[in-house]
């Protein structure tokens, strides 16, 4: 399983990646939530897959899975769905101010000459 | 604590008195009120001549790492702090009349000079290396500030600037040789140094540290290739040329070459490259001096000459070494005391010369010898002055020049007998080398003298009615020439009190205990080879001084296509030039263009690190077994994710993004994450609710038009970043690793925390900071989008209907 999910995890870093190289910036944005849930993935990938029950212990099982990477995990998806939000908000101003969203015309003429 | 280091402060305490007398006695000139300063440091410096044993002092400052105030008053220092103190108080007497108490900044030049006066008697009586840098380097700023007073000219700016890298180049370089020299020897103590330098000598540093404090001595003291900076910081106030141009910081090399001497001289090659540069010099600046039309030009190459006089003798001198206890260290070491005694005479007669070249700038309104002509009976004192300046620099009698260029003479014919030369060629070579530049050093010599002063006078040329300085102004030049003409006639004067203690600070190894140098400098030498050589040097120099003007050899300007200058500017501008360029090679603006580099180097560093260190180790025992309903999900959201790049819609394309998020959340359920499936589940539908709350004020997601090679470079990159974190989760998950501390969680959360979620009570318990801060996150992400709707910023307006 862990192969799979290391493959699965390759494929969602390939799009985000690809996504985040392109021009729109609603794209790049939807790139950086595929990155977000390969990392999320990949945490839990490392600390082996179902070992035992889920952490909870009225399940009187002999063994759990590992809980703190699953902390870490939700933590992690708190905070990336706030920068996330406010990415978008911050797209959506920018494209409210500017009128484009494509990111070469974004960029600054040559500011320093 | 020592008295010595009062004396170094005085200056430094004037510098910041100065801005007070500005305040306090505006009517008074500020030159009157530093005039004490270095007048009582002069008086206390001759106080310590007659000891026997040289003054010292420490004065801790940074004990753990060898860097203490060190003091150390031996014969080479108190040399050049005399030298400091006593030209100083007649520069600064001389710049009383010199620069206009109301139209110039006098507040800032004293302090400046003052800096500098306290920077270069701190650089000469150090025995700290560290300490030695930290004065030098003070020398260079304050040099650079002095150069650039009249600072809203440009040429006073770019003479400033060159001079400033230029030796600044050179102090860094010394710095890395003084730091090579402590990582051999393990002090900055010079005196130890000396005592340790035949321990080092076969050390792999010990050239490369010779070779860097060299370039800084020569960077400093204006040696050929470095010395395009000195021409041009004739810009400064004639003071300051006649101060630092001329009798200290210029010369500031020759002490380090001196100090230094007794370390590195046991190497030949250190005796090859101060000679060989000093020689090259010599004959390149003198006969560049030749060409000049500036007064001030003129003068500045003829210190560039000088300098290469006193350094080529310090090279010859340290030939000594090689024959120490044997009579022949006697004869070598008599270049040494020629480059000391010269020393003392060229800072007396270019002060001098100086000093005359700024009166006649100041009362005719130009320096160009073109203009200037019959002054003669105008300034009969400046003239004078002149006179004896530069007839001691042409080496005539019986000025002091005269005696050093009759000792130069001998060194260079000495040097022949040595059998460190290996071919007879260079033995005949150097001498001659010595009587050309001799010959080149006597017509700019006269030229100088006699363009200015004889001939015929050219009143319309000049600005000003010329007449003769005040009696305050010729005060100083009128005391440096009498000097020349006494150091000529009395050359012994100066022998047991000064040449000897410092011919002995060069010559360390030379002396046994209680021993010492027996100087003596005679006028009259007898009919010697030396004499013929001068009278010859007299022909032939009249002979060209006769011919200068018709012979357009020696009047036009050199290498007018090649000249060092130029290559400095264009290497400056070159250098300028590439470095924008190179940064707008890479620094685009675009973000694709820097994500690019980022992904690449993660890539390469991943991938090479992986790749060397055998990390890819793909062990699958352990791995859990795959049933079909995994299968399905994985293969749900590969597919989704992969046709997001392929959607044409952005609707399609936020709702396969949605999909692959609940596919992971399905993956929390498998993987038995009952919180985080929920919270994926919930976030993931407030993400995509938001997705599409801002559709509508979103542009149309436009089909991508991009040339498919770029296409095919995102691709690659990106496959290539999916290929490197697959590598990396495999090697992770697959690798032998330690037991998790999980466990501990497990068996405690019910007992320490009455939780029975363990992932519950680990983020508000064991791990409540986590949890506090992510609140945190969120409380900013919230406010900030508040801020950001909310925000109207200046010409909100009208922009803000753009988007219909």
């Amino acid at each position: 399983m862990e192969l799979y999910m290391s493959l699965a995890i390759g494929v969602l870093f390939t799009v985000g990646v690809y996504l985040i190289l392109s021009k729109s910036l609603l794209r790049i944005i939807l790139g950086t939530s595929f990155l977000t849930h390969g990392v999320h993935l990949l945490l839990l990938t490392m600390s082996r897959l179902k070992t035992g029950a889920a952490p909870l212990l009225g399940e009187k099982a002999d063994a759990y899975v590992d809980p703190l990477p699953q902390a870490l995990i939700l933590t992690s998806i708190v905070i990336s769905f706030g920068v996330t939000s406010f990415f978008f908000v911050l797209a959506y101003k920018a494209y409210q101010k500017l009128g484009t969203d494509d990111m070469e015309q974004l960029k600054g003429e040559d500011a320093h000459e | 604590m020592n008295f010595l280091h009062v004396a170094i402060m005085i200056p430094f305490l004037f510098a910041v008195m100065v801005p007070i007398f500005r305040k306090v006695l505006p009517r008074i000139h500020t030159g009157w009120l530093v005039l004490p300063a270095p007048a009582v440091l002069f008086a206390y410096l001759i106080s310590l001549i007659p000891a026997e044993e040289a003054v010292s002092a420490s004065l801790p400052w940074m004990p753990s790492l060898g860097v203490n105030f060190d003091v150390y008053a031996d014969g080479l220092g108190l040399l050049f702090a005399l030298l400091i103190t006593a030209i100083g108080t007649l520069v600064i007497l001389y710049s009383t009349f010199y620069l206009d108490r109301d139209k110039e900044k006098l507040g800032h030049f004293y302090v400046y000079l003052m800096l500098f006066m306290g920077a270069m008697l701190g650089l000469v009586l150090s025995d700290n290396l560290m300490v030695l840098y930290g004065f030098w380097e003070l020398t260079s700023i304050s040099s650079f500030l002095l150069i650039a007073f009249w600072q809203e000219r440009e040429k006073s700016r770019y003479g400033a600037m060159k001079s400033m890298v230029i030796t600044v180049f050179g102090g860094l370089a010394m710095f890395a040789g003084f730091l090579m020299l402590y990582a051999m020897t393990d002090t900055f103590s010079i005196r130890e140094l000396i005592e340790l330098a035949p321990t080092i000598m076969n050390e792999e540093m010990f050239l490369p540290a010779m070779l860097l404090v060299l370039l800084g001595a020569f960077t400093k003291s204006a040696q050929f290739p470095f010395h395009i900076w000195l021409p041009d910081a004739m810009e400064a106030p004639t003071p300051v040329s006649a101060y630092l141009h001329s009798a200290t910081m210029v010369k500031a090399g020759i002490y380090l070459v001196a100090r230094m001497s007794p370390v590195f001289s046991i190497g030949e090659l250190w005796m090859w490259l101060v000679t060989g540069f000093g020689l090259f010099t010599l004959i390149y600046a003198s006969f560049r001096a030749m060409k000049q039309i500036d007064l001030k030009a003129m003068l500045a190459f003829s210190t560039i000459s000088q300098l290469g006089l006193i350094m080529s003798l310090l090279g010859l001198g340290s030939a000594a070494s090689f024959y120490a206890g044997t009579d022949q260290a006697a004869f070598y070491s008599k270049a040494t005391m020629a480059a000391i005694f010269h020393l003392v005479n060229h800072a007396i007669f270019k002060g001098a010369l100086f000093m005359a070249a700024g009166i006649v700038d100041h009362e005719t309104g130009t320096r160009d010898i073109r203009k200037l002509g019959g002054l003669m009976s105008v300034m009969p004192i400046t003239f004078t002055v002149t006179m004896i300046g530069t007839f001691s620099m042409a080496g005539l009698p019986p000025f002091n020049g005269f005696l050093s260029k009759e000792m130069f003479f001998t060194s260079v014919l000495n040097i022949r007998d040595s059998d460190l030369l290996g071919e007879a060629v260079w033995g005949a070579l150097i001498p001659l080398v010595a009587w050309v530049a001799s010959v080149f050093t006597f017509v700019y010599s006269m030229l100088f003298v006699f363009r200015t002063f004889a001939g015929k006078r050219q009143p319309e040329k000049l600005k000003k009615q010329p007449h003769e300085a005040p009696l305050g102004m010729l005060l100083p030049p009128v005391a440096l020439a009498s000097l020349a003409i006494v150091f000529g006639l009395f050359p012994n004067l100066l022998s047991y009190t000064l040449i000897e203690p410092a011919m002995a600070a060069v010559h360390p190894s030379l002396l046994t205990p209680g021993q010492q140098f027996m100087v003596s400098i005679h006028l009259w030498h007898g009919f010697t080879p030396e004499l013929f050589m001068t009278m010859g040097v007299a022909a032939v120099g009249i002979l060209l001084f006769r011919l200068h003007g018709k012979t357009a050899a020696l009047n036009a300007p050199l290498f007018e296509r090649v000249s060092l200058n130029r290559s400095y500017d264009s290497g400056l501008k070159g250098l300028d030039r590439l470095s924008g360029a190179l940064t707008k090679l890479y620094m685009t603006g675009s973000l694709r263009q820097y994500l690019i580099y980022i992904f690449v180097f993660l890539i390469a560093a991943l991938g090479a690190t992986l790749y060397g260190e055998g990390a890819l180790l793909i062990d699958t025992t352990g791995y859990a077994e795959m049933s079909f309903y995994e299968a399905v999900i994985i293969f749900a959201l590969i597919l989704s994710t992969i046709a997001v790049p392929f959607a044409t819609s952005r609707l399609m394309a936020i709702i396969l993004t949605g999909v692959a998020g609940y596919m992971v959340s399905l993956f929390f359920v498998i993987f038995r994450a009952p919180d985080l499936a929920l919270t994926q589940m919930i976030v993931e539908t407030v993400s995509v609710a938001l997705f599409l709350l801002c559709f509508y004020h979103l542009p149309k997601l436009k089909k991508e038009v991009v040339k498919l090679p770029l296409k095919l470079w995102n691709l690659l990159i990106a496959v290539g970043v999916g290929a490197v974190m697959t590598v990396v989760a495999l090697s992770a998950s697959g690798s032998p690793s330690f037991e998790s501390i999980s466990h501990y969680f497990l068996e405690n959360s019910y007992t320490l925390a009455g939780g029975k979620n363990v992932v519950n009570v680990i983020l508000v318990d064991f791990r409540g900071f986590d949890t506090m801060l992510e609140i945190v996150v969120l409380g900013i992400a919230s406010l900030g989008i508040y801020a950001l709707i909310r925000i109207k910023l200046k010409g909100d307006d009208e922009e803000a209907k753009l988007p219909a």
